[in-house]
């Protein structure tokens, strides 16, 4: 698969004496939705925030749209069409969503009007229309979630990385979440790269899972196959799936 | 748009005051105006970027005494000399920008280290001859250049309307940056640099512009200075106090809006006024009585409206576009 869009290889990240990610490799492929899954603690935002730019990997490769990013900037990194979301959400909280939204909008466009016209669109995308003019710091947690996706979608990524963006939500809003995500990997073909807990929403949109655990890769392949694999079900699966 | 026709209407009247207020007055506003300007050029860095420069009269001391200095040395007037000051106060703020955040000095220490700069060229400044050292640099009164506006040497009118100019149009600038593509990387820099980094925001590069602008800026103000006051003490114009006076007119009128810094002026500086011409009527001049009663009325507004005067004007008018 040389046609990959994110190409990870034997990535390593270490904290003091853990190890958080141990020698992970994997690839998603153009349009893809990738999922990471794996209980607390198992690496995923931190191989999340490697591929960002974030934290510098101790060892691998990562090879995004044909360049190695592994030593890149995170703005550099954006600026290639990487668009990322914080576990933490992280709004512009004195600003309103439109603007929260413009300022990933003027990332490529440098037209003020450009990008309003991109910042409604993501807005509607999002269902965060309405509350445009809303001060970010005064959203409830589900419209924040949404707001994490509306500024990285509005940066118009090839690969958008979300970070449990489904933690926190009751079930409705999770479905909500769902079927926005779909319908935007439907219309514009982006990939996503997705951690998530909530099975419900990995199953129901995924092609693909890698299962983490202690920083190590457990399992890759289709959803049904993974769920029935028995590594996975004794370290994540188990508890939830009782 | 019942905004805009305001603000032309409150211009229209400053630029008719003259013909019916008296010296004073105009003195008065000529120093409100100076803080409103320099107030703008200070906001970008804290009020629209975050950062807290605490040593902002480092620049306008560089204005000022590079304009003054090429006016007595080389004969070169304020209109050339004010880009000298410009580029050479840029520089400086470009350094002290780039020692700062290159090495991750951030928040308050990098508000230590603007006041560390200005320090360090008060002391330095004492010691240069030939720019009157710790003695003072003075700029004589010549007969034959009276009215040579060109030259800044005129009467209190020409001071005004400069100073009115340099207000209106910096306000006119900042509003536009505001609502630039900059302008946007500015607030999300302030607001939380990592997310901003995430939207391919480059955190340093917008930082440093906003360090190059506001100190140039503060720079033009130096020059309006050296050339009204005609005398520059080091000990005067690097002077800390002077640093934090011109932050007082932005914090008041409100941090990081376009008004801000002249509703901010229009108060403090005449309040200023009103209370030494008050001590004086008072007899009662003990040292430090100005400062007690600006202080406790600084306290009292901030307690008052804490995110500043001009916010709460503006949602009073209607003029807020956000929904709480
Ligand atoms: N900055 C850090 N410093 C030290 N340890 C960290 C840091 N970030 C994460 N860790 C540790 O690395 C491991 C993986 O964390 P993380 O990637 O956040 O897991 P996940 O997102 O899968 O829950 C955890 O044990 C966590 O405590
Ligand atoms: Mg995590």
């Amino acid at each position: 698969m040389t046609t990959a869009l994110l190409t990870v290889t034997d990535v390593s990240k270490r904290f003091r004496g853990l190890t958080a990610v141990d020698r992970i490799s994997f690839e998603v492929a153009p349009g893809e939705i990738f999922a990471v899954i794996g209980p607390n603690g198992a690496g995923k935002t931190t191989l999340f925030n490697m591929i960002a730019g974030v934290i510098a990997c101790d060892e691998g490769a990562i090879s995004f749209d044909g360049a190695r990013i592994e030593r890149e900037r995170p703005d550099r990194i954006a600026w290639r069409g990487v668009g990322r979301t914080f576990q933490i959400v992280r709004p512009f909280p004195a600003l309103s969503v439109e603007d929260n939204v413009m300022v990933g909008a003027l990332l490529r466009s440098h037209h003020l009007d450009a990008a309003l016209e991109i910042t409604h669109a993501v807005l509607r995308q999002l269902d965060l229309f309405d509350k445009r003019l809303h001060l970010a710091s005064t959203l409830t947690l589900p419209d924040r979630k949404r707001l994490e996706v509306a500024r990285a979608l509005a940066t118009q990524p090839k690969l958008l990385l979300l970070d449990e963006v489904m933690a926190g939500l009751r079930p409705t809003e999770t479905d909500r979440m769902v079927g926005i995500l779909k319908e935007i990997n439907r219309t514009s073909g982006v990939t996503i790269l997705l951690i998530e807990h909530v099975m419900r929403a990995v199953m129901a949109l995924a092609s693909r899972i890698l299962v983490l655990h202690h920083g190590a890769r457990i399992a890759e392949g289709a959803p049904n196959e993974v769920v029935r694999d028995p590594a996975v079900i004794t370290s994540y699966l188990g508890a939830e799936a009782l | 748009m019942h905004g805009r026709v305001l603000i032309a209407m409150l211009l229209a009247a400053l630029i008719a005051t003259p013909a019916f207020a008296d010296r004073y007055v105009i003195s008065v506003l000529i120093l409100v105006f100076y803080f409103a300007y320099v107030g703008q050029a200070w906001n970008l860095m804290m009020g629209f970027t975050g950062q807290l420069s605490l040593g902002h009269s480092l620049y306008v001391g560089l204005g000022a005494y590079v304009a003054a200095g090429l006016w007595l040395h080389a004969g070169i007037g304020p209109w050339l000399g004010v880009f000298a000051a410009i580029a050479v106060a840029a520089a400086v703020g470009s350094v002290t920008g780039w020692l700062s955040w290159r090495f991750g000095i951030e928040g308050v220490y990098f508000a230590l280290l603007t006041i560390a700069f200005a320090e360090f060229t008060r002391i330095g400044f004492d010691h240069i001859d030939m720019l009157g050292a710790a003695g003072g640099l003075f700029l004589p009164v010549n007969a034959e250049e009276a009215g040579q506006w060109w030259n800044l040497r005129g009467g209190p009118l020409l001071f005004y309307y400069l100073a009115l100019a340099l207000v209106a149009g910096a306000t006119l600038a900042v509003a536009w940056l505001r609502r630039s593509r900059l302008g946007y990387q500015w607030v999300a820099v302030r607001e939380d640099s990592e997310a901003a980094r995430a939207l391919g925001v480059d955190v340093f590069r917008a930082k440093m512009i906003a360090m190059l602008i506001s100190s140039g800026m503060t720079a033009v103000g130096g020059v309006f200075y050296a050339f009204y006051h005609r005398n520059l003490f080091p000990g005067q114009v690097f002077e800390m106090g002077r640093s934090i006076e011109l932050i007082l007119a932005p914090i008041v009128g409100g941090l990081g809006t376009v008004f801000g810094p002249i509703i901010g002026a229009f108060i403090l500086t005449p309040l200023g006024e009103a209370l030494i011409a008050a001590t004086e009527r008072s007899g009662f001049n003990a040292p430090g009585t100005k400062a007690v009663f600006y202080g406790a009325a600084l306290i009292a507004i901030i307690y008052l409206v804490p995110s500043g005067v001009w916010p709460w004007i503006a949602r009073r008018l209607g003029f807020s576009e956000h929904r709480q």
